[in-house]
């Protein structure tokens, strides 16, 4: 992330203020993949575009569709930036305390927006390797040690790193709703077979 | 956040059951119980629970799930809320498109007339689509922690369809249902009045099931608070139930419906056109190929639509974690004790003489034809809530009811549930 430039989906309904926002991004260093009104296609557009972040209109029905990819699929989660012309800071400041998301304002200068993003894919990283921590420690010892086999394999046969061979588990599981053990000991037994 | 004590900013969304919100406001209700309300229309869910968590919003009309998936922490961080009144029961339905519909019914026309039954036509297809290789169907729901995710699992489950392999579901913010309807970026959805009529107006689609059918009087909508500020604020959150349960009486009788279907459907609330929020409100859906007449399409008040019944409450748990949505056990009951508060329901019922169950949970889905709640202050009349799949939701017995759901995808082990919940 640090030497690749951030790939940032804007999702807004008006175009000439988004514009502006785009230019600060760009000027920000950030990549501005895809700028876009909400409408009923933003779940392919996020699936397409594959942002590292997504900032939108706080005003956006689209919030919705974003909540919805982040609880019905973890794998289509993406930090989450509001973008608002309300410049009630102190409402904002409650609201970012609160843990709902980050805030940008408008008219907020290139150099301002940039640390409110970090900090909004930072909470998200955290909060994810959380939900990791948390599901780790409530499986069994049992199960930790297929999933740990299970991990080596991956790194092996594919050439994938410890996270992200821990990751493809996670992915796999959740699309087939089975438990991180119960994925790691099927993929043992196929690895056994062929 | 708000001016003075007594004034509250209440959050709602554009749909046909924010009518007892709708209507408190405009009849003066508010006021009468010594109350200033402004009512906020927010653009999506997600805006709405964040204003309330924030405080920038004193409370709002909530999908019945969302203060319960906040109060256990699985909708981001823990936050407890609570809900003093439900909103009104049924007012969904599920929708699909022309091309869909035409798919059912080659596929199988008897089940497809018998909307208890349409899940039936949809596994046909759902079974030829996968011999074939083709993709899943799509369908949109309005938010994770909604009835109508639940309602719409349901449905598939029941006759075998396993919603997580079978279909695609994604959150679609209901104003723009029907155009991915049309666009075929959705092949059905479930979604509340009147975006169901909407798109059998626009002939984009056919709906063919109705909540009712689902599950009968089944629960909707809550007012609900952080508990926060229901705790620092009593008096006009008992005086903000006490409007609405009037507002409920009123918008329930039969005389009163086309009124409250124009006040509705105006610019500052729905913004849709009357004779399309009006086939809800009178219960003139059209559904499948016809007009049907349901007269409990909507329900805001009669058989006691306004108590927040925790059996209701710990129904909604339970598909949270039929589904995966809770991975850690739980009590149920206290847990749902503390977010549906029958306490302060009961403290303002009183104060406006409303009728009141004397029992806070019943055993869902044993009536098939209207009833009398006896375990009342006076006996009240209760409508049937049968489930389509005529199983029986026994809030003493939830392990048994996860154990016998067709389809799952528990992440957690049922005997540790069991043990939570002896």
């Amino acid at each position: 992330m640090t030497s690749q430039k951030l790939r940032v989906l804007l999702v807004d309904s008006r175009e000439e203020r988004s514009a502006e926002l785009a230019r600060g991004l760009e000027e920000a260093g950030c990549l501005v993949v895809a700028h876009t009104t909400p409408s009923h296609d933003l779940g392919s557009v996020v699936a397409a575009c594959r942002p590292d972040v997504v900032i939108i209109d706080v005003d956006s029905p689209g919030r919705d569709t974003l909540e919805g990819m982040r609880r019905l699929d973890e794998s289509l989660a993406r930090p989450i930036v509001l973008f608002t012309e309300e410049g009630d800071r102190a409402a904002i400041r409650k609201a970012i305390e609160a843990g709902v998301a980050a805030y940008v304002v408008k008219g907020a200068r290139a150099e301002r927006v940039r640390p409110v993003i970090d900090v909004a894919i930072a909470r998200f990283e955290a909060h994810r390797a959380l939900v990791d921590e948390l599901s780790r420690v409530k499986s069994t010892l049992e199960e930790r040690k297929v999933v740990e086999r299970a991990k080596g394999l991956l790194m092996e046969k594919r050439g994938l790193s410890e996270a992200d061979a821990f990751a493809t588990l996670r992915r796999m599981a959740m699309t087939r709703g089975l438990r991180l053990g119960e994925v790691a000991q099927r993929l043992i037994e196929m690895a056994e077979v062929l | 956040m708000s001016a003075s004590p007594s004034s509250l900013r209440l959050g709602f969304i554009a749909l046909n059951d924010s009518a007892p919100l709708v209507v408190a406001r405009e009849r003066g209700l508010f006021e009468r119980h010594g109350v200033r309300v402004e009512l906020v229309r927010e653009p999506s869910w997600a805006n709405l629970r964040d204003k309330v968590h924030a405080g920038l919003l004193d409370g709002a009309q909530m999908l019945a799930p969302m203060p319960i998936a906040a109060s256990l922490g699985i909708d981001g961080p823990v936050a407890p809320m609570v809900a003093p009144m439900s909103l009104g029961l049924n007012g969904n339905a599920i929708t699909v498109s022309n091309a869909l519909f035409e798919r059912l019914r080659r596929a199988d026309p008897a089940a497809l007339a018998d909307r208890t039954r349409t899940a039936h036509a949809l596994r046909s297809v759902v079974l030829a689509d996968r011999e074939r290789g083709g993709p899943p169907l799509r369908f949109g729901v309005v938010f994770p922690y909604s009835a109508h995710y639940y309602e719409l699992l349901y449905w598939a489950a029941s006759a075998g369809i396993d919603p997580f392999r079978d279909l695609e579901i994604s959150v679609v913010p209901p104003v723009f249902m029907a155009e991915a309807l049309r666009r075929g970026r959705l092949d059905g959805y479930c979604v509340g009045e009147p975006w169901n009529q909407v798109a059998v107006e626009e002939g984009v689609g056919r709906a063919v099931i109705s909540k009712c059918d689902i599950w009968n009087h089944s629960p909707e909508k809550v007012l609900a608070f952080t508990r926060e500020g229901a705790e620092r604020r009593p008096e006009p959150v008992r005086a903000v139930v006490r409007a609405l349960i009037e507002a409920a009486r009123w918008v329930d009788e039969d005389e009163n419906r086309r009124e409250a279907a124009a006040m509705i459907a105006a610019a500052p609330y729905v913004d849709a056109p009357v004779s399309v929020v009006a086939r809800g409100l009178l219960g003139r859906p059209r559904l499948g190929d016809r007009v049907v007449d349901l007269p409990d399409f909507h329900v805001f008040h009669r058989h006691a639509a306004t108590f927040p019944w925790i059996s209701h409450a710990m129904w909604f748990m339970t598909q949270m974690i039929r589904w995966g949505q809770v991975e850690k056990p739980f009590a149920l009951r206290p847990a749902a004790s503390e977010v549906y508060r029958t306490d302060l329901y009961a403290d303002a019922a009183r104060e406006v003489s409303e009728p009141m169950p004397e029992v806070d949970s019943k055993v869902e889905g044993e009536h098939a034809e209207p009833w009398w709640l006896e375990d009342a202050s006076e006996p009240i009349a209760m409508g049937p809530d049968r489930f389509l799949d005529g199983r029986v939701f026994d809030p003493d017995d939830i392990v048994t009811h996860l154990e016998q759901s067709p389809v799952t995808r528990l992440r957690l082990r049922l005997d540790d549930l069991a043990t939570w919940n002896p």
